[in-house]
């Protein structure tokens, strides 16, 4: 049965850094019969650095793509933690504050739309997870990925604030997403700490003791691969590394795939299509190691 | 800390009055928000001491401090706070405060950082993060652009940096941005 979304790529997945992630979230959705739609001149959702300058406008250009979305009439989708939490976040101060929501409804108008508060975003994650489910992506793994030990990284924003679709702290979804893939889940009790998200731009010093503490935990525990839901999370673990090991005279080399990247290569999905050469640390060995035989072997 | 003693405190009647704000009184100070937060070691002040400040009226030790520029919306004190004051949402709140009032300068390049990337998002409707990034650094360490650019030729070698901006269509640009001067005009959150 095909199941149809509106698409949210969001900056970094649709032509930035993260092109990786939006590639390989397309290449996985035509194999699992989702149809993403992208929704059509959709705008940055603003991110966390909008609502520390201008909340009101923030909300407003959030609002607009919620607005574009509605008229669609299916839930969106985005693979990216930000857009994810920044949409949710728009829907509930709308709810919340009426007097907020008669001045978002009259910055709309301005621009021609209304918003009637009916849509549901979702996280990539949390759609493939349980509404596609684990038996039906379980399905179509082709590769044998048996010996790769992976390290599932949650990051904030896909699990907090509650309500969402798992444990504020202690998320499980994408372990066993990992291990539906024939992986193996190491434990990694940072999983879902912060990456020091943009500050990584502002205060490098600060976001660099985080990805310090995150590559640590997630060596130490055996894995040889991390996988990320968040463009940012990947950017941080994976350009920043080199930085990590100086500051900090490390040596990690550990690659940092997008989870669809991982899902893509079980899948038997070749490495160009997944965008496997974007990573900054070489994904390549390792993968090559663990998939070598055929599903069974 | 000294505190000052005011008779009716119109800072946290500000702060109450900005969605996000409004739950400042029901702090009890047990301060499982600063225990909770990943940068709060980079803090002027932590957490529950900016609440403490903020209900005391120090406003302008609270707008002029980085502690709420600190804070990357990583939600953990949100999830934990047993009175779910939601600080991560008080910080925003703040934020937006000490950015109405520019003479509160913060001692962190983050507000610059913030509104570079709001830049592009109202002129654009999308963040090219290279762009926004140089547009950054030159706004406030040009050198520092220099010594990004072995990290950005890597980028570009793997296929990850956008030179060109992805552009909505020029009415759908238009309707953005209608919509964000009406936001503008109908001024800020109260």
């Amino acid at each position: 049965m095909k199941r149809y979304y509106t698409y949210f790529p969001g900056c970094s997945s649709s032509d930035g850094g993260a092109k990786a992630y939006g590639m390989s979230t397309e290449a996985i959705a035509k194999a699992l019969d989702m149809e993403l739609i992208e929704l059509e001149d959709w705008n940055c959702c603003g991110s966390t650095p909008y609502s520390g300058v201008d909340e009101l406008a923030s909300l407003c250009n959030s609002a607009r793509n919620l607005a574009l979305a509605e008229k669609k009439g299916f839930d969106i989708v985005t693979p990216c933690s930000s857009c994810y939490v920044i949409l949710k976040r728009t829907n509930q101060y709308l709810k919340e504050y009426p007097r907020l929501k008669a001045k978002v409804d009259e910055a709309l108008a301005a621009g021609g739309l209304e918003y009637h508060g009916t849509v549901k975003p979702r996280h990539l994650l949390d759609v493939l997870v349980n509404e596609i489910g684990y038996d039906e992506i379980k399905s179509k793994v082709k590769a044998n990925l048996g010996e790769l030990k992976v390290a599932s990284y949650y990051g904030c924003q896909v699990v907090r604030p509650a309500p969402s679709f798992d444990h504020p702290e202690y998320p499980q979804s994408l372990d066993k997403l990992v291990e539906s893939l024939g992986a193996k889940a190491t434990p990694f009790p940072l999983k879902a700490r912060c990456c020091g998200g943009s500050l990584i731009i502002s205060e490098e010093d600060l976001a660099l003791q985080s990805v310090n503490k995150l590559l640590e935990n997630a060596t130490s525990n055996g894995a040889e691969l991390i996988v990320t839901v968040c463009p940012l999370c990947q950017t941080n673990l994976d350009v920043y590394q080199g930085k990590v090991n100086k500051k900090f005279k490390t040596k990690f080399k550990i690659p940092i795939l997008f989870f669809t990247q991982l899902i893509g290569v079980a899948f038997g999905i070749d490495n160009k299509t997944l965008g496997i050469e974007k990573s900054i640390v070489p994904a390549e060995k390792v993968l090559a190691k663990s998939t070598k035989g055929e599903k069974g072997g | 800390m000294e505190t000052k003693v005011h008779g009716s405190n119109s800072f946290i009647n500000e702060i109450c009055s900005i969605p996000g704000g409004e739950k400042i009184r029901l702090c009890i100070q047990c301060g499982t928000c600063s225990a909770s937060c990943p940068n709060v070691n980079k803090m002027e002040y932590s957490p529950r001491q900016i609440i403490a400040m903020a209900r005391a009226g120090m406003k302008d030790e609270v707008l002029s401090s980085n502690s709420m520029w600190c804070c990357t919306s990583c939600y953990l004190c949100t999830v934990r706070c047993p009175r779910d004051i939601k600080p991560t949402e008080l910080m925003h709140a703040l934020e937006c405060v000490a950015v109405s009032q520019p003479s509160k300068k913060a001692k962190t390049k983050t507000p610059a950082m913030y509104k570079s990337f709001s830049d592009f998002a109202y002129s654009l409707g999308s963040v090219p993060e290279v762009g926004f990034m140089t547009w950054y650094y030159f706004r406030t360490n040009p050198l520092r652009a220099m010594k990004m650019a072995p990290m950005a030729l890597s980028l570009l070698r793997h296929g990850r940096m956008n030179i060109k901006a992805r552009r909505l269509k020029p009415e759908a640009e238009k309707q953005l941005k209608a919509i964000l001067n009406k936001a503008e005009e109908l001024g800020g959150m109260k």
